[in-house]
């Protein structure tokens, strides 16, 4: 999957045309153990780069997504409210979190492609 | 996950292990006990009632439809009902408590005793004042215990928790910085190894926190800490002893540092019993704490009570600690209730109905009484000794996260269990298979699969040898390869592996008539 590109905190951005799908990497989901609730942005939020974009809580722990890069949230992953266990089961599919506006194309350079994130996660050990 | 009345079957939640299954589900002397409910016989009553009058279904505009619901038990029912719930709860009473940061000492009986005796007891918060000045005394005197352990000026105590503690520290910071005229200062340091309640406390006050990293020691990065200073800083607020269990060294540092940013410094003091008698936060630079009283100071916990956080102040805070407060009046004492009788302070309202938690402060007194200066000093090292002991005795079979010597509880991660299959979840579900209620798990977060261990110092030393055993022997068995026996634990228990997803995911909070039927 050649569109994907990925953060040091583990989020995966899937970009489709000015858009981009935003969810967390199947290390992280493995970390938290079950995700037991996703706490949502509202749609049309604006966030920077760095934000604080959704919480995700797992019976271990309570973790911050944050924002890959600036845009507003075009749409959110609805069905993670009454299924968190989506984030588990499909985290690079049916596990998304928000789709949003990006407004700066140029901001994907710095991110890892899918091959660079695999060697960053074997280095965590 | 409706509850079931059946109560044959029940204890196979998990599979593997030896599951013994007894006809009435009943194991040994560990007795199943449906809920109250499930257990109601229309007409059963522990007292003979006369017939009751005709009376109104109808009560202003509300008329009653269905029946109300009480379950009709015998009193020996009931009786056995509670003691039997009461028989499955684990408490301090019973044995070691080992929860990080929890500080689960012993409740001495004097300050049941004190607390018990009529005058205190049956003191009413609405007395008038001068048939209450004894009571006035004895938190005037607590006060002063608390301000000269500190080493601070003022103390607020009517907090009724750690964290109410927490939240009255804070909006005393914010009333300063908006009585300054510094409203613009929103966003709150705290450290990744600070207690979890501190964000939660800053984000309800209105403030955005700013997480500081920890450095490989365990501590704040005092780079990382100082790059984030500004003029928009409010608060640091800091965790010491942090939930590594590590004196933060750079305190003074960093105290001052912020100070000369503009910021205040709040420190959490639920770690306090590793430094009473010690070190005084006052001489570190710190502008409010919370103390715990059910940790430091003995008073019960977990279940045995409510909890007592006063918070101490520093002159430029203490104007606005909230409402009510003593103060000395004449030959006696006196309340100070309102803003207009306020003088020159600031309070920024009130936190409690009342005066805070009487009970508490009455035991909290008794301890500090009875131990005295040099009894607490020794409460603290004690505690120290004890965390010490435990890492001294674990640390050649359990990784220990951050080099020794830690104050008054140690942090292991889940490193010595790499490669078992057996998680942290699964090694603290076997300790309880062992007998022992488990550790703190899985905080603080800075490192992976945390066990945060905390004896306190009312753990003798035999207590101490018998724990560090379990937990050695626990640690062989896991490195041996024998992972079935963890992931299958605990297999003594009324109830095997719960299922924590599906009662996070979908909570059964109540019972209710119809699900049962």
């Amino acid at each position: 999957m050649s569109d994907m590109k990925y953060t040091t905190d583990h989020e995966w951005i899937r970009v489709e045309g000015d858009s981009g799908v935003i969810g967390i990497t199947d290390y992280a989901q493995e970390q938290l153990g079950d995700v037991v609730f996703v706490d949502l942005p509202d749609v049309g939020k604006n966030l920077s780069k760095g934000d604080e974009a959704a919480v995700v809580e797992s019976v271990k722990a309570a973790a911050e997504v944050y924002a890959p890069l600036d845009g507003a949230v075009l749409e959110i992953n609805e069905a993670l409210t009454d299924a968190p266990g989506l984030v588990n089961t499909d985290p690079v599919g049916g596990g998304w979190f928000l789709k949003l506006q990006i407004s700066d194309p140029g901001q994907l350079d710095g991110m890892m492609d899918e091959a660079g994130y695999a060697d960053y996660v074997k280095g965590l050990g | 996950m409706t509850h079931s009345t059946d109560l044959r079957g029940r204890g196979e939640a998990v599979e593997g292990g030896d599951a013994i299954e007894t006809v009435l589900g009943h194991r040994g002397l560990q007795l199943e006990e449906a809920l109250i409910f499930e257990q109601d016989s229309a007409g059963s009553s522990g007292v003979d009632l006369p017939t009751a009058p005709e009376a109104p279904d109808r009560l202003g505009t509300f008329r009653r439809q269905g029946r109300i619901g009480l379950p009709g038990l015998s009193e020996p029912e009931v009786v056995r009902h509670y003691t039997r719930l009461s028989q499955k709860n684990y408490a301090i009473d019973m044995g070691l408590y080992p929860l990080g940061s929890c500080t689960m000492k012993h409740n001495p009986r004097l300050n049941e005793a004190v607390v018990r005796l009529p005058g205190l007891a049956g003191a009413h918060p609405m007395q008038p004042v001068e048939t209450v000045q004894g009571a006035l005394a004895l938190i005037d005197e607590l006060a002063h215990w608390l301000k000269e352990l500190t080493g601070m000026p003022a103390v607020a105590m009517s907090p009724a928790a750690g964290a109410h503690g927490e939240l009255c520290g804070m909006m005393c910071i914010r009333a300063a910085l908006d009585a300054r005229g510094d409203s613009k200062r929103r966003r709150v340091l705290v450290p990744e190894s600070a207690h979890g309640t501190n964000p939660a406390t800053a984000a309800q006050c209105g403030f955005t926190v700013d997480p500081i990293p920890a450095n490989a020691k365990g501590r704040v990065d005092l780079a990382a800490f100082r790059a984030k200073l500004g003029d928009d800083v409010a608060a640091l607020m800091l965790t010491n002893p942090n939930t590594c269990g590590l004196f933060e060294p750079d305190i003074i540092a960093i105290g001052s540092d912020l100070h000369e940013a503009g910021g205040y410094f709040y420190c959490d003091g639920a770690n306090f019993n590793a430094l009473v008698g010690r070190v005084r936060p006052g001489d570190l630079g710190i502008d409010c704490m919370h103390i715990n009283l059910h940790k430091t100071f003995s008073t019960p916990h977990g279940g045995g009570g409510p909890g007592a956080g006063p918070v101490v102040l520093s002159q430029a805070l203490a104007p606005h600690a909230p409402l009510p407060w003593v103060v000395h009046s004449g030959d006696g004492f006196a309340l100070v209730e309102h803003e207009g009788d306020a003088g020159d302070a600031k309070p920024f309202g009130r936190l409690k109905g009342f005066h805070g938690q009487m009970g508490m402060f009455v035991r909290a007194l008794a301890y500090m009484l009875s131990h005295g200066k040099d009894g607490l000093r020794q409460v603290a090292e004690d505690a120290v000794l004890n965390a010490n002991y435990v890492l001294a005795g674990l640390e050649d079979v359990m990784t220990v996260s951050f080099d020794g010597p830690c104050m008054h509880e140690v942090l292991f991660d889940d490193r010595f269990l790499k490669g078992s299959g057996v998680s942290t979840l699964d090694f603290a579900k076997a300790m309880i298979d062992e007998g022992y209620h488990p550790m703190t798990m899985y905080f603080p977060l800075v490192v992976h699969g945390a066990m945060l261990v905390e004896p306190t110092e009312t753990e003798s030393k035999a207590g101490l040898d018998a724990f560090i055993e379990v937990m050695r022997s626990l640690a062989a068995r896991a490195k041996a390869g024998d992972a079935d026996s963890f992931i299958s634990a605990p297999r003594l228990t009324p109830r095997r592996r719960l299922d924590e997803t599906a009662a996070a995911r979908k909570p059964v909070l109540r019972w209710r008539e119809e699900a049962a039927e």
